[in-house]
C-alpha cells in the first residue's frame, strides 16, 4: 500500500513542460472532436478533496468521459486514452477501456506492448501498468522479451516490488525461462548481498525446483559463504532460516547449529546469530540433562540481546526468554539445585 | 539526565563492505542522529518535549479535505482514499466536522458509489475495491446515519461475488490484479456493513496464508518478498476470516520486531529497506493483535513485544512538518495526506500499547484517540459503526 504513495510522489508533476504546452491543443479546440459534447465532472454540490485540475487535465478527462459514455472505440479515442493515461497513469478505469479499445480495433499487440514498456519505464511502481503489460502478455502468449525487461527495470532500482512480482507470474506461466534465474539472482546477490529481495527471489526458484536434501545442502553452503562474509545481514540469515523449512526430521538443524556456534565461539555477536542459536535450541524438544545447559544458554543470549546487543527488541528478548523457562518449566531455582 | 533516547540506539554496521543498501541507511542515520542531537539540546531546557503539533495538523487536514493542489491529479482514481486519510486523522486528533462538512463528505462519498455496486476511485469510474474500502471506512468515520445509509449493502455484496475468482483470492477490479489487499478489503467492508458469508470467503484463507513467506511476514501473492503493508493485509484478514490459527505468528513476530529499526526507532516495510513512518502503522499494529492472541491462548502475562517509546521518539522528532503541518515519510520528505493518516494511526497505536498505564511519549497532551488496529478505524467510530450494521436487516443473498 505504501507503493501507491510512491505513485503520488514520483508521478505527480512534469507533464507542463513548456515546449509541450506551446504545441499542445485542448481537444475543445480541436476541429476533428466538434462532434463529441465534452462531460464534465459531477462531484455534486459539495467541494471536497476536489484536486485542482490543470486545464489539459479537466479537458481530456470531460472527453474521456464523453467517450466512455457513448462508448466510442476508433483511433482517436486511443490517442485521447493515451493522452489520459500520460496524465493519470493510475487512472484503471481508463486501462480498462483502453484493453477494450485495443480489442475491438485489433491493435498490433507488438505495439501495445512497445508502447506499455514506455509507460512501465516512467511509471515503475503502480499496480495498473504492470497488470495491463500481463494482460497484453496473456493475449500474445509469447514471454520472450519479458525477462530482459523486468532485469532493466530492476536495474534501475533492485528492489522494485512489483518488477519482482510481475517477474514471479512469468516466470510461473512460462515454466522454461526459470533455467538461468539463479544466475540473474545470484549476480544481483553478488552486487548487493542486502538486497532482501534477491535473496527472496532465489527463495522462490529454489521451491518452484526439486528441492531435495542435496540441493538444500548446496544452498546452506551458498549461505554459510555469505555469512561469513556480512555476518550482520538479515536477509541471508532469514534464508537460512527458510531453508530449514525443508529439514525433516532435523537432519539439518545439526549442521546449521554446528556453523552458528563456531561463529559464536570465535567471538561474532551478530543479532542474527544469537537469535539463530536461540531458536535452535527452542525447536530442540529433547528432555535429556544435558539440555539444562542448553537452555540456560539460550537465556544468557536472551539477556545478552536485550541488554547489551539488540536493546530496542528487549521487550521481545523478554518475551522470547520467557517463552522458553515456560515451555521447558524451567524457573530460575533449578539452576540452583544444579 | 534526558529521559528521552534512554535507550541506546545502535547504527548499522556496515562490516567494512559498502553495497547500495548500506549506503543507503548510513545516510538516513546520519541524518536522524543530526535531528535526535538538536532535539536533545532543546529537551534539556523545555519539559514539554517532545509535542505533538496537533493544532498545525489539524490545519493541514482541513486544508486538504476540500481543495487539494494540482500534484495530487496522480491521486483522481483514489478519491475516496483522501477522504478516508483525512477522516481517519481527525478522529485520531478528536477533531469534528461540522454537520454541514460532514454531510458534504456523504454526498461526494455517494456520487462515487457505483449503481452496479462497490464505490469508484471518483465519480464517473469504474468500481474498485480500494476505494470501496476507503469509502466504507470514511462513511464509518464520519458516524452519522447519512452516512451509513449511503452504502447499498446488497449491491455491495453482488461486486464482491463478481470479484472473486475460484481459488478463494479476489481481484481488485474488473480485468484488475489479484492479490492480498483484495481479500483483506473485501472482508472488511463484508465485516464491517454485516453481509459477510461463509459461501463469500470460502477457501479465502487457505490463499491468504499462502502469502506468507519464509520470513515470516506476507507478501502480496504467493512467492513474494515480504513487505509490511501485504503483512498487515494477510494477517488482519485472518483475523476477519476467524482463521488465524493457520498464521505462524511465531516467525511473523519475529519478522515484524526485527522491522522496527535500531536506531532511528521507526518501522521499515522489508528487510533491508529503509525506515518509513507509514510503517508505524502497517508494522506496529501487528504487535497489539498478537499480544491479545498469545493472551487468549492463556500463554502467559503478556506486555508490548517492540519499543513503543522509541517508535513515538521516532514520530515525533523525525515525522513531523511543524511549519504546514502534515506528518512525512523520512526527514526531508514533504507531507502528504497518506503519511498524515498511517503516521498518525500509528502513534495512537504506540500511544495505547499497554493497557491502563500511560505510555505516552512527551506532554501528555500529545494522546491521540485509540486506533483500531484491524480495521485502521478510530475505535469508538468502529464500534458505533459496528453496532448500527448489526441492526440492520439481513440482505438478500443468491
Amino acid at each position: 500500500m505504501d507503493d501507491q504513495n510512491q505513485e503520488h510522489k514520483s508521478d505527480g508533476s512534469d507533464f507542463s513542460d513548456e515546449a509541450d504546452t506551446l504545441n499542445y491543443v485542448l481537444y475543445r479546440d480541436r476541429p476533428e472532436w466538434k462532434d463529441v459534447q465534452p462531460i464534465a465532472q459531477d462531484d455534486g454540490p459539495a467541494q471536497v478533496v476536489q484536486i485542482a485540475y490543470s486545464n489539459k487535465f479537466s479537458d481530456v478527462f470531460d472527453y474521456f468521459r464523453a467517450v466512455l459514455k457513448s462508448g466510442e472505440k476508433s483511433v482517436r479515442v486511443l490517442g485521447l486514452v493515451t493522452d489520459a493515461l500520460t496524465l493519470n497513469p493510475a487512472n484503471y478505469t481508463v486501462w480498462i477501456y483502453r484493453l477494450e479499445i485495443v480489442k475491438h480495433l485489433k491493435v498490433d499487440l507488438h505495439n501495445e506492448l512497445e508502447y506499455i514498456s514506455n509507460v512501465i519505464r516512467e511509471f515503475t511502481k503502480n499496480y495498473q501498468v504492470w497488470q495491463y503489460r500481463k494482460t497484453i502478455v496473456e493475449m500474445l502468449n509469447d514471454p520472450s522479451g519479458e525477462l530482459e525487461f523486468t532485469a532493466d527495470i530492476l536495474d534501475m532500482d533492485s528492489k522494485n516490488y512489483h518488477a519482482w512480482q510481475y517477474r514471479q507470474w512469468v516466470l510461473t506461466a512460462f515454466s522454461k525461462l526459470m533455467e538461468n534465474e539463479l544466475n540473474f539472482v545470484d549476480n544481483l546477490i553478488s552486487q548487493d548481498m542486502r538486497n532482501n529481495s534477491a535473496w527472496n527471489q532465489r527463495y522462490f526458484v529454489v521451491n518452484n525446483s526439486d528441492p531435495n536434501n542435496d540441493v538444500i545442502n548446496k544452498e546452506l553452503e551458498y549461505t554459510f559463504g555469505k555469512i561469513q562474509i556480512l555476518s550482520k545481514n538479515e536477509s541471508a540469515w532469514n534464508y537460512l532460516r527458510g531453508l530449514l523449512l525443508y529439514s525433516e526430521n532435523g537432519i539439518f538443524e545439526d549442521k546449521v547449529r554446528e556453523f552458528c556456534s563456531k561463529l559464536y565461539n570465535k567471538g561474532n555477536r551478530s543479532t542474527h546469530l544469537m537469535s539463530c542459536l536461540i531458536d535452535l535450541t527452542d525447536a530442540d524438544e529433547s528432555t535429556n540433562p544435558e539440555n539444562v545447559e542448553k537452555i540456560k544458554f539460550a537465556l544468557k543470549l536472551c539477556s545478552d540481546l536485550a541488554s547489551v546487543y539488540d536493546p530496542i527488541r528487549r521487550f521481545y528478548w523478554e518475551y522470547i526468554s520467557k517463552d522458553i523457562e515456560l515451555k521447558f518449566n524451567f524457573r530460575e531455582h533449578d539452576t540452583k539445585i544444579m | 539526565m534526558n529521559k528521552f533516547l534512554a535507550v541506546p540506539r545502535l547504527k548499522t554496521d556496515n562490516e567494512s563492505i559498502e553495497t547500495t543498501t548500506s549506503e543507503n541507511q548510513s545516510q538516513v542515520e546520519r541524518k536522524i542522529e543530526k535531528l535526535f542531537e538538536s532535539f536533545c539540546s532543546k529537551a534539556q531546557c523545555d519539559p514539554e518535549a517532545p509535542v505533538l503539533y496537533k493544532q498545525n495538523h489539524i490545519n493541514y487536514i482541513k486544508n486538504h479535505m476540500f481543495t487539494l493542489p494540482e500534484n495530487y491529479e496522480c491521486l483522481d482514481s483514489s478519491r475516496p482514499w483522501l477522504c478516508y486519510w483525512l477522516c481517519q486523522s481527525l478522529a485520531l486528533l478528536n477533531c469534528n466536522l461540522s454537520i454541514l462538512e460532514k454531510s458534504n463528505v456523504v454526498s461526494f462519498l455517494s456520487k462515487c458509489q457505483h449503481e452496479s455496486g462497490g464505490f469508484c476511485g471518483g465519480p464517473n469510474q469504474m468500481p474498485h475495491l480500494a476505494p470501496t474500502y476507503a469509502a466504507v471506512c470514511a462513511l464509518c468515520l464520519i458516524g452519522t446515519e447519512e452516512a451509513y445509509a449511503v452504502i447499498n449493502r446488497e449491491n455491495l455484496y453482488t461486486f464482491l461475488v463478481s470479484l472473486r475468482l475460484p481459488n478463494g483470492s479476489f481481484r481488485m477490479h474488473k480485468h484488475g490484479e489479484c492479490d492480498v489487499r483484495a481479500v483483506y478489503c473485501s472482508a472488511t467492508v463484508a465485516r464491517l456493513t454485516n453481509i459477510y458469508t461463509d459461501v463469500l470467503f470460502e477457501s479465502s484463507a487457505q490463499w491468504v496464508i499462502r502469502c506468507q513467506t519464509y520470513e515470516g511476514g506476507f507478501g502480496g501473492v504467493p512467492g513474494v518478498e515480504a513487505h509490511g503493508g501485504y503483512t498487515f493485509c494477510g494477517f488482519s484478514a485472518l483475523l476477519l476470516l476467524k482463521s488465524i490459527h493457520m498464521c505462524d505468528t511465531k516467525s511473523l513476530l519475529r519478522w515484524v520486531a526485527n522491522k522496527q529499526m535500531s536506531f532511528e526507532g521507526g518501522f521499515q516495510g522489508r528487510t533491508n529497506k529503509l525506515v518509513d513512518g507509514c510503517y508505524s502503522f502497517w508494522q506496529a499494529a501487528i504487535f497489539p493483535v498478537i499480544s491479545e492472541l498469545l493472551e487468549s491462548e492463556n500463554q502467559r502475562p503478556m506486555w508490548s513485544m517492540y519499543d513503543y517509546q522509541a517508535l513515538q521518539e521516532y514520530v515525533l522528532i523525525c515525522c513531523q512538518n511543524r511549519y504546514s503541518g502534515g506528518l512525512i515519510d523520512k526527514p526531508g520528505k514533504p507531507p502528504d495526506v497518506y503519511h498524515t493518516c498511517y503516521v498518525l494511526s500509528g502513534l495512537s497505536i504506540a500511544q495505547h500499547a499497554v493497557d491502563n498505564s500511560s505510555c505516552v511519549v512527551g506532554k501528555p497532551e500529545n494522546i491521540l484517540n485509540k486506533n483500531n488496529p484491524i480495521y485502521n478505524i478510530e475505535e469508538t467510530s468502529l464500534q458505533k459503526a459496528l453496532q448500527y450494521f448489526s441492526m440492520t436487516k439481513p440482505i438478500n443473498y443468491f
